[in-house]
């Protein structure tokens, strides 16, 4: 089917079954390769890589519109590539930003968002320490796209983080927060309700008909959350359910573990708006992005402490500990809210484009 | 406004009253001999499948989807039909859906589309008739899928009258005379229904009293919450165990026995019930809408000589036919999941929004195994 395929899709960018095609088909093949030695290489497809020390990761901001509630272009831009940072285990450091604007763009509205990443960047305690302009022709771009790339160092606290869980007797297959530290009876936490970015996006476009005042994107970097989280101890990996949402995050851990979970949908976070809003629209909540929750492995022991730790923060305070990992099934499987049991599959890619 | 129908809602999703339903229904059905129970309507299947129902019932109680998929059950040559237009410059007008099933050659129109037949995408009927009137230039034909549920939409407008340049091939199909063809069915062995809570909140319950009086089966008409499945089965256990069967309403708040006498009202006007088939089931006694004398100048089939829809022409493979009569589960058939997924269908029950296959594959259910009364999921294959 991928071969016959010829041109990229809207599909090919939504985090989903198509993209990660993509990327380990296309992409990997052809850019994959390096000459020194790569404690975190590309093909081990994590949120950062992790070469000399340094942990470093990229990501590009395409979303529409530009401002939206909660949040906008700027403060996303910030907020996303810190979240990719800090869940490797990391404590960023500094940000690039690399700014493509459309010819035409007002000063104002540039002003606006430049502001916003400066907050947000304080916000996160990280400085923008290089950067790159250029302006393409009227039409040949949507505004203003912004790249960030970013760098980080090893968080003191991950390592006190890890001895936590070394001291179960349990040995770890690495020294960062990737999947390959899950085992059979980890505890899967989210820090907080679900589905918030992507609809707040949605509503916005405003070709729905719809309208949630309440309901604003989650966008916020997450650093300080983690490392609330790393202080209670026992987090054995992390990520930040972007596209694809929660679905895609808990497919990717299983297929990286080949272990198989069972989560229980009454517990997990949705608030009543998003809830609502979604069934109007014949949408999973599961499926939607976010840019301010974190999803964390923990042992087993250890996930009551780092659910409080998560609590204690404002950003964590609707944390739940969702599932954990089982050998009992082969993927993701979710306990519906009236007991029933039904696959979770990996989303085909998110239900909206450029919401990132 | 939006919080109070989450409110609403609630109590039907209710943790606490599932668990006492699931309950009494293992207790209700301790020693009976297996209870096959089907539904009519892809939305029940959805409703079943998204909320895990079938793992939650005993060994001995099967719930099997019945052919409740428009789209599925639309005859191979009215897909002919519709295509053969779409090459001679006709625009063939029909829903996302419809248009992906494919016909006895085994293209769909969205296949045709892409060998650039004139073939449109609309969401509703409405869309068809403003696409018409702005192009008064151009032929179109509208390719009409459906039960009792949309039928009412397309007479209301046609006895409103439609642009000079639009007719339709009704395709549609009346649902109780399928429920009755199905209850006497034998090889089936169906013991009880779940009727469909949309078409009889149109066809009201006495619609299906004839049915019922022949069959003597229980039939149950339910709403689309898990709790309310859950009361149906629970119901129509009840009434086994006690050998009573009867029709009891269970989706209060939309069905009642007369129905929506407007929309039937509209619908027959335009519309006769005469013998239709239905694809992979049979033919049906009066369960076709045609077109009554008086509208035939909007009907298709009359303006292009085209003949009534007939015909399977699955791949010869494909055991749609088997799906679509509730006579197997999707992974039974060999094609399932394997060469036939959502982005590659081959039957029609791959690619209808209700299609039972197609919402299997949605959830990746590959089967259930049961062992002591506990279900759990197969291995994926």
């Amino acid at each position: 089917m991928a071969s016959a395929e010829k041109h990229i899709t809207l599909l090919h960018g939504g985090g989903g079954v198509y993209m990660h095609r993509l990327i380990k088909d296309y992409i990997l093949p052809r850019i994959g390769k390096h000459r020194r030695a790569v404690e975190l290489p590309l093909e081990a497809l994590a949120d950062s890589a992790v070469m000399d020390g340094i942990v470093f990761t990229t990501d590009s901001y395409t979303v529409k519109p530009i401002f939206f509630p909660g949040g906008d272009i700027g403060r996303l831009s910030v907020a996303g590539t810190v979240n990719d940072l800090c869940v490797m285990g990391a404590e960023p450091l500094a940000l690039s930003c690399s700014l493509i604007i459309e010819e035409g763009l007002s000063f104002e509205i540039l002003g606006k968002v430049l502001d916003s990443m400066k907050t947000t960047a304080e916000e996160a305690e990280v400085d923008i320490i290089t950067g790159d302009t250029k302006v393409v022709e009227r039409g040949k771009l949507d505004g203003l796209v912004i790249n960030t790339a970013g760098i980080g160092r090893r968080s003191p606290l991950l390592d006190h983080n890890l001895e936590r869980v070394r001291r179960s007797g349990r040995s770890l297959s690495s020294r960062w927060l990737t999947a390959s530290n899950i085992r059979d009876g980890d505890k899967i936490i989210v820090s907080g309700p679900i589905g918030e970015h992507a609809l707040a996006i949605m509503i916005a476009r405003g070709e729905l008909g719809l309208q949630a005042p309440s309901i604003g994107s989650d966008t916020a970097p997450l650093n300080r959350l983690m490392e609330d989280a790393l202080r209670a101890g026992g987090v054995v990996a992390a990520k930040d359910p972007t596209r694809g949402g929660l679905a895609s995050l808990l497919n990717e851990w299983s297929e990286r573990t080949g272990l198989g979970m069972i989560i229980h949908e009454s517990r997990i976070p949705v608030s009543d708006q998003v809830k609502t809003a979604s069934e109007i629209l014949g949408i999973d909540p599961l499926e939607l992005a976010n840019e301010g929750k974190l999803v964390l492995a923990t042992a087993p022991e250890a996930a009551e402490n780092v659910l409080n730790a998560l609590r204690s923060n404002k950003l964590g305070r609707d944390a739940e500990i969702i599932g954990e990992f089982t050998k009992e099934f082969d993927s993701v499987v979710v306990e519906t809210e009236i007991g029933g049991l039904r696959y979770l599959p990996m989303p085909l890619g998110d239900p909206v484009p450029r919401i990132c | 406004m939006i919080p109070d129908l989450r409110e609403i809602l609630k109590h039907y999703r209710d943790p606490r009253l599932a668990k006492r339903l699931v309950e009494k229904i293992h207790e209700i059905s301790k020693d009976l001999p297996e209870v096959r129970i089907m539904h009519v309507c892809g939305t029940h299947e959805w409703t079943i499948t998204h909320w895990g129902i079938r793992s939650l019932l005993p060994e001995n109680v099967k719930v099997r989807a019945g052919p409740g998929c428009p789209v599925c059950v639309t005859p191979a040559s009215d897909i002919e039909a519709a295509i053969d237009l779409a090459i001679d410059g006709i625009n063939v007008v029909t829903y996302g859906d419809m248009s992906r099933a494919k016909g006895s050659r085994m293209i769909s129109l969205e296949d045709c589309k892409a060998l650039g037949g004139r073939v449109r995408i609309v969401y509703s009927f409405i869309d068809a008739v403003k696409m018409a009137s702005s192009n008064p230039g151009e032929e179109y034909v509208f390719l009409g899928a459906g039960f009792e549920t949309t039928a009412p939409l397309i007479a209301y407008e046609v006895s409103k009258g439609l642009p000079k340049n639009l007719t339709i091939i009704s395709a549609h199909r009346y649902v109780p005379p399928a429920v009755g063809l199905l209850a006497e069915s034998y090889d089936l062995e169906i013991d009880a229904f779940i009727n469909p809570g949309h078409a009889s909140t149109i066809s009201g319950m006495k619609a299906y009293k004839e049915y019922f009086e022949r069959s003597r089966k229980p039939m149950v008409f339910a709403g689309f919450e898990p709790i309310d499945v859950l009361i149906a089965i629970y119901i129509i256990l009840k009434q086994i165990r006690e050998n009573r069967p009867e029709m009891v309403n269970e989706y209060l708040r939309s069905v009642t026995w007369d129905g929506n006498l407007r929309a039937q009202r509209y619908m027959f006007e335009v519309f006769e019930l005469m013998d239709g088939y239905w694809r992979g089931v049979a033919m049906i006694p009066e369960s076709y809408m045609a077109f009554r004398e008086r509208f035939s100048s909007f009907d298709a089939r009359r303006r292009y000589g085209l003949e009534e829809g007939r015909g399977d022409s699955f791949h010869a493979e494909a055991r749609c036919a088997d799906v679509i009569k509730g006579r197997i589960d999707p992974p039974e058939c060999p094609l399932y999941m394997k060469t036939c997924t959502p982005s590659t269908p081959i039957g029609p029950t791959m690619v209808g929004v209700e299609g039972t296959c197609r919402i299997w594959a949605q959830h990746r259910v590959m089967g259930f195994r049961c062992h002591g009364g506990v279900c759990r999921f197969s291995e994926r294959s």
